[in-house]
């Protein structure tokens, strides 16, 4: 028996170790976020941090904002279990930061204020933009957000070795879940309401550092057991998993060819490209991270901001990839999948079996795999906070204030509103995720990417460098791509119709494909063209001054 | 700096910018080579990383029997496209921001500036 978290000593140990770095996490985190709270006096502050964090600090903020535990523990978890295909994802979502950089970031940044919508209803007709932004990006965090939540619940109960049939302060594994999801749900709102930007920027750079130093920490580790020579580390991770040097190329996850069916082959290809394309489109139209360039002076430290945001992000991944590996070897596929079927405990586990080989037996083990569990916490943590204050702040801003109110509100309205939003997404969020800790929602995170491709990023790219785009374009692209990427995925295999589906019993799936962007990124787009066509709209003037202020910020907020 | 004398400073230093000059700036040459020079950067790199990209996806998809052609030891052609994804998306970064630094931010910032002080902006 290698490894197995059950060893009943460790487990107590670290199960300890744990939850006080994790007490020691929330208590320095809401300390932050009290701090924060008396600097927050406007609507800026709330909205935008007061636009004061330097490229550097925000840099590491939309690292804390992007690398979900989904990046964390379940790239690493693909990779041990499927090989080459866990790096795909990685490599789609590094490459997707280039159209953000080039094309968004600094734009955004000198033609809005504090949402996504603020850019697309700048030269429109506010009322219907701002709706139809606010519906995508409520949709998009939503899906997002509840993807997380049912993974931590999940997750803690694997990181806290609470099995079926087994307590925790009295606790069974499933209401230990629904603790969780409570506990996670809560503590987020607490950092949005209280903190706003400014304690949800200052959490977010604090769990990239100790991202950033645990993946680190593990990945030396892993390349010292292997006197730094990768080869070795590839071969004996493609030997333990038992599937040879098939492990280390593409094809055990993705596009997998299904021999004597060549038309789900071809599925499984399709598929695999239109999951890449979402990837790399999707980034640059989450909102979450949209309205992170707002919180810095300046385009030039928006374009900073990214620049470090690619270093940390894509040395991150780097790591994932040793961390991976590291896991197949050191672990085995055989110990991970005990533990968890997906894979999310590869990288504890191997946290575990690392603390044992290399910090000295049982402590060591525990020790170390303490340290990564809390990590994964505090990647949770970070990521929902984001989340939740990219949809509220549509709600108030967008919904409330300048579509209720027409832009009558004042700030200091809006921020209450904003404040109460926060409150009320978080707990429809909370019982929401209660309702589906026993669905298999990890499609909602690709959901989420393609919508953002295929309705945001249209809206954007048209709004900000075509002249002729209008209200009409701009509703039909937002409409037209969230519609269709949510209508196929909902007809697709992840919702019903096979054994891993959300609904297994039920079968009303007809889209061949999980992945619906190779179809509703163009449909967003070319919606968001006729949608122009159709209208006469023309807007000369507040295009100029879209135009000049995105590329140049003279007038910037 | 072509800073002409400012007729009436707003709040912090500015002046409020009518749609006239908006629209003065956005058909005056200076602009419209600031945005060819951002266009002219931006669409074509675009085009190219994206290509790349679908090329890497492609292969990964299409051609596995390549993709698993060892190189050195157990590191095949799979892995160092990939990591040479991770490399070309670091110096399209750099190359990015070392053209923006030094082609578009001069003359944004010139522009940006007669703006701001009430020059018309040509």
């Amino acid at each position: 028996m290698r490894t197995v978290l059950a060893a009943a000593a460790t487990n107590g140990t670290a199960r300890t170790l744990t939850i006080i770095l994790f007490l020691v996490f929330v208590a320095a985190t809401l300390a932050i976020t009290v701090w924060a709270s008396r600097q927050t006096k406007t609507a800026t502050d709330f909205y935008a941090g007061g636009r004061s964090f330097s490229g550097f600090q925000n840099g590491m903020a939309i690292g804390g904002d992007y690398m979900s535990a989904a990046s964390f523990l379940g790239i690493a978890g693909m990779i041990a279990l499927f090989g080459y295909d866990g790096f795909l994802y990685s490599i789609g979502f590094l490459v997707a930061w280039l159209v953000a950089l080039m094309l968004v970031a600094e734009l955004l940044r000198n033609s809005g204020k504090y949402t996504m919508a603020d850019v697309l209803a700048f030269r429109m007709r506010q009322r219907p933009v701002r709706t139809a932004a606010a519906v995508s990006t409520i949709t998009v965090s939503i899906f997002y957000l509840l993807a997380q939540m049912v993974g931590a619940g999940a997750l803690v109960a694997l990181l806290l070795g609470i099995r079926e049939g087994s307590t925790f302060l009295g606790m069974t594994a499933e209401t230990a879940k629904i603790a969780t999801i409570i506990l996670v749900g809560a503590l987020m709102i607490i950092y949005v309401t209280v903190g706003g930007m400014k304690g949800t920027t200052y959490v977010q750079i604090v769990k990239a550092f100790l991202l950033m130093g645990g993946a680190l920490l593990m990945t030396v580790m892993v390349l010292a057991h292997y006197k730094f020579n990768l080869s070795a580390l590839l071969g004996d991770a493609a030997a333990a998993s038992g599937k040879g040097e098939q492990f280390l190329g593409p094809g055990l996850r993705y596009g997998v060819e299904v021999p004597g069916d060549a038309l789900q082959t071809f599925y499984n290809k399709m598929d695999l490209l239109s999951l890449g394309i979402a990837l790399v489109l999707g980034t640059a139209g989450l909102p979450h991270i949209l309205i992170r360039f707002y919180t810095v002076p300046s385009a030039k430290a928006a374009r900073k901001s990214v620049l470090w945001a690619i270093g940390i992000i894509g040395v991150f991944y780097l790591f994932t990839l040793a961390l991976g590996f590291g896991a197949a070897a050191l672990v085995g596929s055989q110990a991970i999948t005990e533990q968890d079927k997906a894979g999310n405990t590869a990288a504890p586990q191997l946290a575990q079996a690392l603390g044992t080989d290399l910090l000295g037996g049982e402590i060591g083990g525990a020790a170390l795999l303490a340290i990564i569990a809390a990590v994964a916490f505090a990647t949770i943590l970070a990521v929902v906070a984001g989340l939740t204050l990219a949809s509220s702040s549509s709600l108030a801003h967008d919904l409330y204030a300048n579509v209720i109110k027409g832009g009558q509100a004042t700030e200091q309205q809006e921020v209450r509103v904003a404040r109460i939003a926060a409150f009320v997404i978080g707990a429809v969020s909370i019982v929401l995720a209660i309702f589906a800790q026993n669905l298999n929602v990890a499609f909602l995170v690709a959901l989420a990417f393609a919508v953002a491709a295929s309705g945001n990023l249209p809206a954007i790219l048209y709004s900000l460098f075509w002249k002729r785009f209008n209200t009409s374009g701009a509703l039909w692209a937002i409409y037209g791509g969230l519609i269709s990427a949510v209508v196929l995925v909902f007809f697709s295999p992840v919702v019903s119709g096979s054994p891993s589906a959300m609904f297994p019993d039920h079968d009303w799936q007809w889209f061949p494909l999980s992945n619906p962007g190779i179809i509703s990124i163009p449909v967003g787009f070319l919606c968001g063209w006729i949608g122009t066509m159709l209208s006469q709209e023309k807007n000369t003037e507040k295009y100029a001054e879209l135009e000049v202020r995105a590329l140049t910020g003279a007038g910037a907020h | 700096m072509t800073t002409e004398a400012p007729a009436v400073l707003g709040e912090g230093g500015q002046t409020p910018i009518t749609p006239e000059r908006y629209l003065a700036v956005q058909n005056s040459d200076e602009f419209a080579q600031l945005r060819k020079a951002l266009r002219r950067f931006v669409f074509p790199m675009t085009v190219a990383f994206f290509l790349w990209y679908a090329l890497y996806v492609i292969l990964s998809a299409y051609a596995r029997g390549f993709m698993t052609i060892k190189v050195v030891g157990n590191i095949n052609v799979a892995l160092i496209f990939g990591l040479l994804q991770f490399v070309s998306t670091f110096l399209i970064a750099w190359f990015y921001s070392r053209y923006a630094g030094r082609t578009l931010d001069p003359v944004a910032d010139r522009i940006r500036s007669e703006l701001e002080n009430g020059g018309n902006g040509r």
